[in-house]
């Protein structure tokens, strides 16, 4: 196995690319180190991405943020900028692991590792996040949701590396949340998830609505009737009930160690209103 | 010279203080070496092979590939460890575990071992091991073992406690009855009845440091084992017997350990480690994995439980029964018959019978958690108190503390008890803030009361005085919370002089005499009676030397505060000398100075507890959260109380994780699918809020200051306190351990149908 | 697999090893810098036992590549006390009996510290959910809680 720490994105995307073996990016190391402690665990090369400038940074410009591959999750807040326009992803990345996982982890890798419980991904979806994809023969965007294929897959090609994700500004009057659920109060893998992004008009009514689902089915589920059951409402008993059974109808979870389908139905209707009410708060809903 | 180990009051001026602990320092900067910070030069590194299937027979392994691997120095399977246990079950079944012979009985069961100059060869050796494997059907649920149509595990296995034994094998390895008087008579006599049926998982006890051990054989028969171990004497007793050693030829260190509660009690790879390095010729370092600590060391068993409880409209209990179904692993052993023994150890009963039945399955070997077995069985009855108290209209406490045992109870095991604590933590657990506090929303309290035996055993002290008078304690029982700060308090207290001068030390096997384990929490109990002993034999032989030197009668010399003193003034005033005073002519007098103490601690004093737990509960997810917890015991003597706090919280802590989220989850495989920290839950530092302690003090009648056991039963009241919080919080009894989020949702919907 | 020199600080020292791409920085503390203070508890990030500060943040050494150790600055338990003196965490573990077996103490007095680093004054439930990722089995976490809130007065200068 070969460890190389390359300088820049092209180095990175030629040494992956030009492997024929299993190779792997690292940046935060705590999912890809888990897989190295297996015996059967084989890599002919492993990429570290964090000595490529601007990896490490969060950018903020007139219309977007851009947050590079390799900033830790603990650092996104610490960005009072970032934090304010989109608290639901912030919380979400802030949620993974421990204090010493997010010093360490980040989103691009939460996405890419591809877990159907990923804390970060169901709140990047429903922001809205593209991710600015590198490849051998140049730069492409994609929208977040389409990179997780399955678990532990990914929509991206052989040499393909995420440089960034890109969250848009907020519109005024949005407010997003993430919930979770866990068996203790941290340090768990989520049994269920849910990220809710809220736009209102100046009157409070929501029109539009993002809700996306994690660890309900193998990958994020984007809940369209969900989004319906608030466009237009303010959140009204009706409407949330509506926006509960939408989610739990949508969900298509498995029994595992974690959970049971029963289990995760019934509670992410429960979390999809609890972050529904919170994302409306924040976004000036009263 | 005897030694009285009768109770005597008396104030104390070292004992009960709190004091910082002598190996703190060490601890804190990383300095303290544990099981896996020592290396032997030359040393080998160790890796295990262990079986993925539940149950299968070992129909070959060839090793040749694997030893053809360059760097790798000797591979070993059960050829290497010949059978000389003589017909010894118990022994036989520490052999059969730590390398499989015939047959594998769980998932990960030990089949091969490698020892190679480093981590990859010896990875690389390992996958090269090939395993012939015959799998056989498997059976893993306490009670599925027990039907007629279940695998059988072992066909030697015919339950033994029936009369007559049966003639077909089957998984049910014994059965035990203990109790006194006649249920159906005291059933017939009751005006409400309460019989219900638990099940508790299997749980591990989760010490943060994984086994681990470098051992050293050499030809001529000696050899040195450095280990992690709560019994470094039992397991050098127990390598000695299995490798064909003489006992005095190894020598076992035991390191600093990172957490035991009884799981490190019992030998588990250490006897292949000696094989390796045997073979080898080189010393060999073995350390457990993380996954393989969950998978191939000892958790608890798994149980499933019948209560029946009757009672008077007046809330006296008239006939208690119960029947206990405990997992012992692949080998009989005696699990169930000691949560026979603790059912209804609370309580003062004319009435009552209770039935252990040890069951085999396919799961790892079973060893001691904290009060082995009681936490269950204390379960399944305080569950049923609590049910039965409503049922009456009584309150929870008062039904307890009218039936409660107390000095004169003849126990539901057996003997009669002498004075004992669980009377007076009732009543402190009624009189407690925490009782008359206000719930708050979806928050509800609940109670339970533990006991423990505590264990007294074999135990030796050597207490040495240098010539500058400071004094050194060699102790054989090792330290798991903090003994050796108690112990240097309690040679203190004995000696009369400061705890600033006394150094406790844990002594190898090659300088004591035999010593049992740190467990049954006998540590402080044992150790300090030894430790007493040893220093009474201490002050006679500084009595003998001043007599010497002043040249008067021995029995003229008394010892007080600390010095030796002219009896009346027929000697004339004569200045009192201190232990300084004294070692400082040592050498002219007789030579160095020492007591020592070779003896079986007896009575080591049963210990009771009320825990009383406040948990609040999402009706919509079944999420809980335990929002208070005050843990009340008799300690009969704390002899340091920061110590005594920290086993009572410490106990506490484990139970509250056992009856909320922790289990064993098992695939439809017989393959153990959560071996890791991420998914066997145990309690992290947000889950908890600050534990309240109350330490209770009824000495203890058979130790000089009424020391009792104390680091057991905190872990016994947990499951049921935390059980009857959640069950009054929903309105459901909670009858299934843990009472995870599921199970309570589960609960909440079925109530609302 | 070729060995990858690595140059990095340690406890402010220069430091300079040799290590195989797959070894962990724990590996290399334990097997090749004789730093034992950090300990390996699960090996997969999951008990906090093998933390240390890396460039400022408390990670777990165990999810670190020891090559990774470049160029950067690293903390160990063993350069928590200035010479003889102790840190304040270090005393108050001691003095709040803090640590019963101390297996896990050092992770979770380079956790401490690196949260009294970036809130001096944290409230209860911040000290606990700070502190999520360190296990500890004897004690129920109440005197190490405890410990910590009596050490960052003690830093602030709040003690009587």
């Amino acid at each position: 196995m070969r460890y190389e720490r390359p300088q820049t994105i092209e180095a990175a995307t030629a040494l992956l690319a030009g492997t024929e073996a299993k190779s792997f990016v690292l940046a935060g190391g705590t999912d890809l180190l888990v897989r190295m402690q297996k015996d059967d665990f084989e890599a002919a090369l492993i990429v570290d991405i964090k000595a490529i400038s601007a990896m490490d940074t969060v950018t903020e410009t007139d219309d977007s943020f851009v947050i590079g591959a390799a900033v830790p999750s603990a650092a996104l807040s610490e960005d009072a900028a970032l934090l304010a326009a989109w608290p639901g992803v912030v919380e979400a990345a802030n949620l993974i692991g421990s204090t010493q996982i997010q010093g360490r982890c980040t989103i691009v890798g939460n996405l890419c590792n591809a877990s159907p419980a990923a804390d970060s991904v169901p709140a990047l979806v429903a922001a809205g996040a593209v991710a600015r994809v590198a490849g051998p023969s140049g730069t492409r965007e994609v929208p977040a949701i389409e990179i997780p294929t399955g678990p532990g897959k990914t929509s991206l090609a052989k040499g393909e590396i995420i440089e960034a994700v890109v969250l848009p500004k907020p519109e005024a009057r949005a407010g997003d949340a993430y919930l979770r659920f866990i068996p203790r109060t941290e340090m768990d893998i989520a049994v269920v998830g849910v990220g809710v992004n809220l736009t209102l008009d100046e009157g409070g009514i929501v029109t539009a609505a993002r809700v996306a689902l994690g660890a309900v089915g193998p990958k994020v589920i984007l809940v369209n009737a969900a989004a319906k059951t608030l466009i237009g409402s303010k959140l009204e008993d009706t409407a949330i009930e509506a926006l509960a059974e939408a989610c739990s109808a949508a969900s298509t979870p498995i029994d595992d160690k974690r959970g049971t389908v029963a289990f995760r139905k019934q509670v992410v209707g429960v979390l999809a209103r609890r972050a529904a009410q919170t994302a409306y708060t924040r976004a000036g809903g009263k | 010279m005897s030694f009285d180990a009768a109770y005597q009051s008396k104030p104390f001026n070292s004992v009960g203080t709190r004091p910082l602990r002598p190996d703190g320092v060490d601890k804190v900067t990383g300095r303290a070496r544990y099981g896996a910070d020592f290396n032997m030069p030359g040393q080998l590194v160790a890796r295990v092979l262990r079986s993925a299937h539940a149950h299968a027979k070992i129909k070959s392994i060839d090793t040749s590939r694997a030893e053809a691997v360059k760097g790798v120095k000797a591979v070993v399977t059960a050829t290497d460890l010949p059978d000389l246990t003589d017909g010894d079950p118990a022994l036989f079944a520490v052999l059969d575990n730590c390398i499989a012979r015939e047959k594998v009985m769980y998932d990960g069961h030990a089949v091969a071992a490698v020892a190679a100059i480093d981590e990859n060869a010896a990875k690389a050796a390992l996958q090269l091991i090939e395993v012939d494997y015959e799998i056989l059907p498997h059976v893993i649920d306490v009670d599925a073992a027990t039907l007629p149509d279940a695998p059988v595990l072992n066909e030697a296995i015919f339950t033994q406690g029936v009369e007559p034994t049966p003639t077909t094998p089957s998984n049910v390895a014994n059965r035990s009855e203990f109790g006194h008087g006649d249920v159906k008579v005291g059933f017939a006599q009751a005006d409400f009845v309460v019989e219900r049926s638990y099940k508790t998982e299997q749980t591990h006890q989760g010490y943060i440091e994984p086994h681990a051990c470098v051992a050293s054989c050499n030809p001529d028969g000696t050899a040195e084992l450095w280990v992690c171990t709560q019994g470094h004497f039992v397991y050098r007793q127990i390598c000695a017997d299995l490798l064909g050693l003489e006992a005095s030829k190894l020598r076992v260190t035991p390191s600093e350990i990172g957490g035991g509660f009884g799981g490190k009690t019992h030998v588990w790879a250490e006897p292949v480690a000696l094989a390796l390095s045997r073979k080898a010729n080189r010393p060999v370092k073995l350390i457990m994995s993380r996954e393989e600590v969950f998978r191939a060391s000892g958790p608890t068993s798994a149980t499933s439980i019948d209560v029946k409880i009757g009672a008077k409209q007046d809330g006296t209990i008239t006939a208690a029964e119960a029947t206990l179904r405990y997992t012992s692993g692949p080998y009989a052993d005696m699990w169930a018959e000691l949560g026979a023994m603790t059912s209804f150890a609370c309580y003062d009963l004319m009435n009552v019978k209770t039935v252990g039945l040890e069951v085999v399955v396919n799961r790892p070997k079973v060893a001691a958690y904290r009060a082995p077995s009681a936490p269950m069985a204390a379960f399944a009855v305080e569950s049923t108190i609590d049910e039965l108290a409503q049922k009456i209209g009584m309150d929870s406490v008062d039904f307890r503390i009218k039936n409660a045992a107390s000095e004169g109870t003849q126990s539901s095991y057996g003997p009669v008890y002498g004075p004992i604590g669980i009377g007076p933590t009732l009543e402190a657990a009624k009189a407690h803030p925490h009782m008359s506090a206000a719930l708050g929303e979806n928050q509800g309290r609940g109670m339970a009361c533990g006991f423990w035996f505590n264990f007294g055993g074999q135990t030796c002290t050597d207490l040495n005085i240098s010539a500058d008078g400071t004094v050194t304690i060699a102790v054989g029982t090792v330290d798991v919370g903090g003994s050796r700060a108690s112990l240097s308090l309690i040679a203190a207290e004995e000696l009369g002089i400061s705890y600033d001068c006394i150094k406790a030390v844990i002594a190898d096997t090659s300088m004591l005499g035999y010593n049992d384990m740190t467990d049954g929490s006998r540590g402080t109990f044992s150790t300090s009676m030894a430790t007493i002993s040893a220093a009474r034999n201490a002050i006679e032989v500084m009595r003998q030397r001043v007599a010497l030197m002043w040249e008067i009668p021995l029995e003229d010399v008394y010892w007080e505060d600390g010095h030796a003193h002219a009896a009346g003034t027929k000697h004339g005033n004569r200045a009192p000398l201190s232990v300084k005073d004294i070692a400082a002519e040592a050498a002219n007098t007789g030579g160095p100075i020492a007591g020592h103490s070779e003896l079986v601690a007896d009575g080591a004093g049963v210990s009771f507890a009320t825990h009383i737990c406040d948990i609040e509960v999402d009706p919509e997810t079944g999420s809980s959260r335990v929002a208070r917890y005050t843990v009340i015991q008799d300690a009969g003597k704390a002899v340091h109380p920061s110590y005594v706090e920290g086993q009572y919280q410490g106990g506490a802590a484990q139970g509250i994780g056992w009856a909320l989220n922790e289990e064993y989850i098992y695939g439809e495989d017989g393959r153990l699918q959560n071996p890791g920290f991420l998914d066997y839950r145990i309690p992290v530092c947000s889950d908890l809020p600050m534990i309240d302690t109350q330490i209770l003090e009824i000495p203890n009648p058979n130790h000089p200051y009424g020391v009792r056991g104390v680091g057991e039963t905190s872990i016994v009241p947990p499951l049921a306190a935390i059980a009857n919080a959640v069950s009054n919080a929903v309105g459901v009894r909670m009858a299934h351990i843990p009472v995870s989020p599921p199970r309570i949702l589960a609960a909440l919907n079925d109530a609302k149908d | 697999m070729s060995s990858i020199a690595v140059s990095t600080t340690i406890n402010d020292d220069d430091v300079e090893f040799l290590c195989q791409p797959n070894e962990t920085l724990l590996d290399v503390l334990r097997n090749r810098l004789g730093l034992m203070g950090a300990k390996e508890g699960c090996g997969t990030g999951d008990c906090g036992a093998c933390s240390t500060i890396m460039d400022g943040r408390v990670v777990c050494s165990c999810l670190v590549l020891g090559a990774e150790a470049q160029g950067r600055t690293i903390e160990t338990i063993e350069g928590m006390a200035k010479g003889s003196e102790l840190h304040p965490l270090q005393r108050k573990f001691i003095e709040h009996a803090a640590l019963q077996c101390g297996i896990c103490t050092p992770g979770f007095l380079m956790a401490a510290k690196a949260l009294l680093e970036v809130n001096p004054d944290p409230t209860e439930s911040q000290i606990r959910f700070w502190l999520a990722g360190n296990l500890c089995r004897c004690t129920g976490y109440d005197k190490i809680v405890r410990a910590v809130q009596d050490a960052a007065a003690e830093l602030r200068g709040d003690t009587p």
